[in-house]
């Protein structure tokens, strides 16, 4: 079978996995953000945090939930790695400095899981199962919550309350996260990646020499490091490491665990918006994107020429022969159009173009379908940008499943759109143009240049994974991110719960022949182009000096 | 759906009377040609040199200000001139900065231009608000005071030839009152104490006999003040949707802002330190930025004012205009709106023993002194259908003529030894009775049936040799406006439910609601019904239009969304609607949706037309500036422009003639047809999304053609 035939049964394969799990996941989900009823764990666990979860949060308290608990997790990371040197079950690590235990404590709390140590040098087991596997749990949970409570303000009216915080945070742990992670660690150890308490080997090399190899809780950590969209590996290697993605069935099952929730929760906003097609256009608009990027994504590795590229089928550099170009390229679309920026290759040995194309999907706000939660609450921030202008064009002021979008939102929105790309390019211009920064920097020219645009686009957008090459462990870096990473999460987050209560105000206009009809594909295809013109267009200037001018020079 | 069907009973024998005091105006042509719509004034080109001035006294940075994305073309102009004078030798500096300054000065020149269109107006109402001398009574008699000094409950007499100096309201008298100041009309109206013409206007001259006036408004807000405002857009206030707009407009700004700035350090590391000067670097913030919908948002919200102006309707703010585009219900009063003003005879139904021919004949006859549209009709159908030629009252001589009145309900004529009487049931009934006649038995039945169906029957009757007997009946009817069906069927395809009000019985209103296709009605409404209506409507999340005139019709028109009061109608009424139609014309409510509707589109197709128009320009521009540091960066330059700088040059001034280009769109509005809002978005987005993706590329290349010609450039 030709690899680029291997490739696209892959895809297909993929396709038809997140197909049959689309309904079910995402009814479940929204029976979880509605249901009335807690479970018993459930309710040991609020009467341990003192939370009531039964009483009705307007935004500024549900922000303050979210920003609370945040930060409190934030505070509870750093300690735990700078008290590491003293813990019992830590491998022998030493603490962690302060500087890279500031930016890891914000990393995974973001979602974002930018790594800037090698975690089978630096991390024990108590900071990776009870510090890091923790965070990635509930950020994830923090992020499905937000996205939730914009989706209840769409939902309701004439009220300002938009649910419980610590309800829809324990549910989404208890009810989606943890049960699906179960599954998927047994999957995942079945397919040979190991789950254990082990202490550090000294395995033999075939070439002589020796490599020190530990174990730990990885498939574990594993299945919830995808599902949850954080990335950040148990090892520096990441996916391409055996023991965390040992085979191609491996690879695409966690390509699926990337995909999964983010693809269903577009049927959750359908369910409970009420009306299932809304939640159909949605998915169509991520989909159109995350399909066009992986094709334009395989086309470009495949299609790259050179002696040494021939014989090896595409660009076969910084990719394990075991997942081959399409399972990398798929893989890397996947990883770079959600929050979670696990690798299974290197995306700095993409062709110019690849590269761009992952630096791209984050710099679209990791949107198509997006990390979890804040894939959904990101799009439909475009969403009601694009209704906005094309609401106009049919003779009305604009709304948006029945909400109309007045001053107020289109101020949210806008202040949303502002975030990401304030940060990306201010923070990229500062290391540019400061002395020391660019030390960092393995490569000179375009590709140079990448590498730290890579890195903020990573950090801002919490996506996590790195253009490889960068020294991202010096003050600087570790500094600038952690505080890119923090903002580029919690500050929308603000924005997407003030609008969320601005609409829940609301009382709905109902839907007439002169409504915009958001759920036909006319729409889809003015959201797709409303997103790759405003965000695209920010960043053509900055990729035209990266990845453009690589790829174009090939 | 009948919305009150509690009283079935009653009403049906409503003669002529019920429909005698309607709408002064002709309405059946106004604002109602199908192929004329909404077009805005035409646009004249000699207006941009008019306006040249008062766009270049608009670049104070002060008024700039209020418009985020000029104001950054104003300080990159500024930045650009300073740069070129430091470098008086470069010919490059000096192009981009003088096209960034008429790029600006574009801006203001559609503002300009919109606005200009108002002053004419406001000029020809400046003159009747010359300074009035008022006649003040006091306690002991009257006093002569400027008009200016007028206060809030003084009483003023006014007289033949005076010009009435505030608006008020007559507490005394009656007076025929000349109003073209304000609405062009020529015909003076007729002004008189209590009732619902008891409102005048300041400026407004009295022609006839003496009434007093009671001041209602002070001076300075009197609704001349308010119009002359109006049109010269002073009181104009940034409505909902455009400071929404605004906000958008300004978020890119700073985005495109962002990319820019940072975009030096990047260009220094990768060697175009050189070409990304800060004369590159403002000519490409500016072309990033929006500044086609930002030079012409302010124009289109003042050109969607005038075009209601020009239509002689006034709004009080420019949220009524936006919200207009909004309404999903219009209520809209029957008479004079959906039927013409008057009731018409369709046909004479003899009784049994009577032919149609002998009844044609009596009902002509005694009809020929009812001067009502009612009993003209009469006449009417009787020529045309039964070729009765029309008599006049002179031809006989010796009869005696029986005028109709409100009380009498009757007409007829006595004439040779015959006694004919044509009238309101009840009254005809009785005549007959009294002179000892009897109704015939169908005679109920036809009135009845005729009464089901929604019409209204006047019977016709006779007193001679053979004794007082009932003839028949003549079949009074509504006529619904040509045309009306369709409109409300496009009103339908746009999504508005009409509602017809009237004061008629359910079963009339609902003969009447369907023949003209309205969605529903609402009958024998009271003020409280229509208001009650208005009420339910919006707390389903309806925007509701409405017309009114009357006082008992103020708290309608301030719930309203859209409350156009007619010009002819009470000050109650006219200050609670947030729109007075001049014309008093009820029809218009329907363009004014359509006026609603098109600003929005306008708004939302410029902007469309200007976020679309970057992407061309990064082409332009982008491998202008890099493809030194990065040869491969030429392969951008699809369209093959001849140099660096003539690339650049084109972009900045295809981006400063198409504001120019597009300042008649802005101020016609973009062209509009009723109709679904997929069917409008589709078209809309293939016109100014694809449009204007494609059009900066041929845009661009052309002016790049014309520079390359031009020696030492290309």
């Amino acid at each position: 079978m030709s690899p680029v035939l291997a490739g696209i049964l892959q895809l297909l394969a993929l396709v038809v996995a997140l197909g049959l799990s689309y309904r079910p996941l995402g009814d479940h989900m929204a029976k979880v953000y509605s249901s009335e009823k807690h479970y018993r764990p459930e309710k040991w666990i609020y009467k341990a945090i003192g939370a009531n979860p039964n009483v009705e949060m307007r935004w500024p308290a549900y922000l303050r939930g979210v920003l609370a608990f945040s930060a409190v997790s934030v505070l509870f990371l750093y300690l735990l790695q700078r008290v590491q040197g003293s813990l019992p079950g830590s491998l022998g690590f030493v603490s962690i400095d302060p500087d890279q235990a500031f930016n890891t404590a914000a990393s995974f709390v973001a979602n974002t899981n930018w790594q800037s140590y090698y975690g089978e040098q630096a991390m024990g087991h108590v900071v990776q199962t009870g510090g890091l596997a923790v965070q990635n749990f509930v950020s994830a949970a923090v992020g499905i919550a937000v996205a939730v409570a914009l989706v209840r303000g769409f939902a309701r009216s004439r009220t300002g309350e938009l649910g419980n915080f610590w309800a829809d945070l324990v549910r989404g742990v208890v009810r989606i996260l943890l049960p699906i992670s179960v599954i998927g660690a047994l999957v995942l150890v079945a397919c040979g990646a190991i789950q254990n308490f082990a202490g550090i080997h000294e395995v033999g090399q075939f070439t002589g020499g020796s490599q020190q190899w530990n174990g730990g809780a990885v498939a574990s950590q594993e299945v919830i490091k995808e599902l949850g969209t954080n990335g950040g590996g148990y090892f520096n290697a990441n996916s391409a490491h055996p023991f965390e993605n040992p085979n191609g069935l491996s690879n695409l099952f966690e390509i699926y665990l990337i995909l999964v929730i983010p693809f269903a929760l577009t049927r959750t906003f359908g369910r409970m918006v009420g009306s299932i097609r809304q939640g159909y256009a949605i998915l169509a608009t991520m989909a159109t994107i995350w399909l066009g990027f992986t094709a334009l994504m395989m086309w470009t590795e495949f299609a790259h020429h050179g002696p040494a590229f021939d014989i090896a089928g595409g660009a076969m550099e910084g990719k394990e022969t075991r997942f081959g170009i399409g399972g990398s390229s798929i893989f890397a679309v996947a990883t770079t159009l959600t929050s979670t920026g696990a690798v299974n290759s290197f995306h700095s040995s993409y062709t110019g173009f690849g590269g761009g194309i992952t630096m791209l999907g984050m710099q679209l706000g990791e949107i198509a379908p997006g990390g979890v939660g804040s894939g959904l609450y990101g799009m439909l921030i475009m969403a009601v940008i694009a209704v906005f202008i094309a609401g106009l064009m049919v003779g009305r002021t604009p709304e948006y499943l029945g909400k109309k979008i007045g001053t107020r939102e289109i101020k949210f929105a806008a202040l949303y759109i502002l975030v990401t790309p304030a940060l990306v390019l201010c923070f990229t211009a500062l290391a540019m143009a400061l002395p020391t920064p660019a030390n960092s920097m393995t490569n000179s020219g375009a590709h140079g240049f990448s590498e730290i645009l890579y890195a903020y686009t990573s950090g801002a957008n919490n996506n996590g994974s790195a253009f490889a090459g960068l020294n991202a462990d010096t003050q600087w870096f570790n500094s600038t991110i952690g505080i890119a990473m923090l903002l580029g999460r919690f500050l929308p987050m603000v924005f997407v719960l003030a609008l969320a209560g601005s609409l829940a105000e609301q009382t709905p206009v109902p839907e007439t022949a002169g409504t915009l009809r958001t759920e036909k594909p006319l729409f889809t295809g003015l959201l797709v182009g409303t997103i790759m013109i405003i965000t695209g267009l920010t960043y053509f200037p900055a990729l035209a000096l990266g990845p453009l001018a690589e790829g174009l020079a090939a | 759906m009948n919305i009150d069907v509690k009283k079935q009973e009653g009403a049906v024998n409503q003669s002529s009377t019920a429909t005698a005091a309607t709408v002064p105006h002709e309405d059946l042509s106004a604002g109602h040609q199908a192929s004329g719509r909404v077009g805005g004034g035409l646009f004249d080109p000699k207006q941009l040199v008019k306006s040249l001035p008062d766009a270049i006294r608009k670049l104070d940075p002060r008024v700039m200000v209020k418009s985020p994305v000029m104001f950054v073309v104003l300080v990159g102009s500024v930045v650009t001139t300073a740069l070129a004078v430091k470098n008086p030798g470069d010919w490059f500096g000096w192009a981009i900065t003088a096209w960034l300054w008429l790029t600006t000065v574009f801006a203001n020149l559609a503002e300009a231009v919109a606005e200009g269109r108002g002053k004419a107006q406001a000029d020809t109402l400046r003159k009747a608000k010359t300074d009035t001398v008022a006649r003040r009574l006091t306690k002991t008699g009257e006093e002569r005071v400027p008009g200016t000094e007028l206060r809030i409950g003084d009483l003023v007499v006014c007289e033949a030839g005076d010009v009435i100096p505030g608006d008020g309201d007559v507490v005394e008298g009656v007076a025929s009152v000349d109003e073209s100041a304000i609405t062009g009309e020529s015909a003076p109206v007729i002004r008189e104490s209590g009732g619902d013409r008891c409102a005048v206007t300041g400026g407004t001259k009295v022609l006839s006999d003496r009434v007093v006036i009671k001041i209602t408004t002070k001076p300075g807000e009197t609704f001349i003040d308010r119009m002359i405002n109006l049109v010269e857009g002073a009181a104009r206030q940034k409505t909902p949707n455009e400071i929404a707009l605004n906000i958008l407009l300004a978020s890119l700004t700073i985005v495109f802002l962002l990319a820019v700035v940072t975009l030096k350090p990047f260009a220094i590391y990768a060697g175009a330190d050189k070409q990304t000067s800060m004369i590159v670097l403002t000519a490409l913030l500016v072309c990033l930025i929006p500044t086609t919908i930002g030079a012409l948002l302010s124009a289109i919200g003042i050109a969607g004012m005038d075009r209601l102006v020009q239509r002689n309707v006034l709004a009080m703010s420019g949220r009524a205009v936006e919200a207009a585009g909004d309404v999903s219900t219009l209520l809209l009063d029957k008479t004079g709106t959906i039927t013409l003003g008057n009731r018409q005879a369709s046909e004479f139904v003899p009784v049994k023993g009577t032919t149609e021919a002998e009844l044609a004949d009596a009902a002509q006859l005694s009809s020929l002194a009812d001067e009502t549209p009612e009993g003209r009709s009469i006449v009417v159908l009787a020529k045309e259908k039964y070729g009765l030629r029309e008599r006049h009252q002179g031809e006989l001589a010796h009869a005696t003529w029986i005028e109709f009145t409100a009380q009498t309900r009757m007409s007829g004529v006595d004439v040779d030894g015959r006694r004919v009487r044509k009238g309101a049931t009840g009254s005809v009934v009785a005549w007959v009775e009294e002179q000892g006649g009897t109704v015939a038995a169908d005679a109920q039945n036809l009135t009845d049936s005729i009464s089901q169906a929604g019409g209204t029957p006047l019977l016709v009757a006779v007193e001679d040799d053979r004794g007082a007997r009932v003839l028949g009946v003549i079949h009074l009817k509504d006529v619904v406006k040509e045309g009306m069906r369709e409109r409300f069927d496009e009103l339908r395809r746009m999504g508005i439910k009409t509602v017809m009000i009237t004061g008629d019985n359910p079963l009339t209103a609902k003969a009447i609601a369907e023949e003209a296709g309205v969605d529903d009605f609402l009958a024998e409404a009271t003020p409280e019904d229509k208001m009650a209506l208005i009420k339910r409507e919006q707390a389903g999340g309806k925007l509701v239009a409405m017309t009114g005139d009357g006082t008992n019709d103020a708290p309608a028109l301030a719930q309203a969304d859209v409350g156009v009061a007619m010009n002819t109608g009470t000050s109650a009424a006219k200050e609670a609607g947030n729109m007075v139609d001049l014309d008093s014309n009820p029809t218009k409510l329907i363009e004014i949706v359509e006026i609603g509707k098109q600003l929005l589109i306008t708004r939302g197709a410029l902007t469309t037309f200007s976020i679309a128009n970057d992407v061309a320009k990064y082409f332009a521009i982008i491998p202008a500036m890099f493809a030194v540091a990065y040869p491969s960066l030429d392969k951008l330059n699809i369209m093959g422009l001849a140099s660096p700088q003539s690339a650049i040059l084109s972009a900045v001034i295809f981006n400063a003639l198409i504001i120019i280009a597009l300042v008649p769109l802005a101020l016609k509005g973009v062209r509009y047809r009723p109709s679904s809002a997929d069917s409008m978005l589709r078209r809309n987005l293939g016109v100014y999304g694809l449009g204007g993706l494609i059009a900066p590329f041929i845009g661009i290349k052309l002016i790049d053609l014309l520079i390359s010609l031009i020696p030492g450039i290309g």
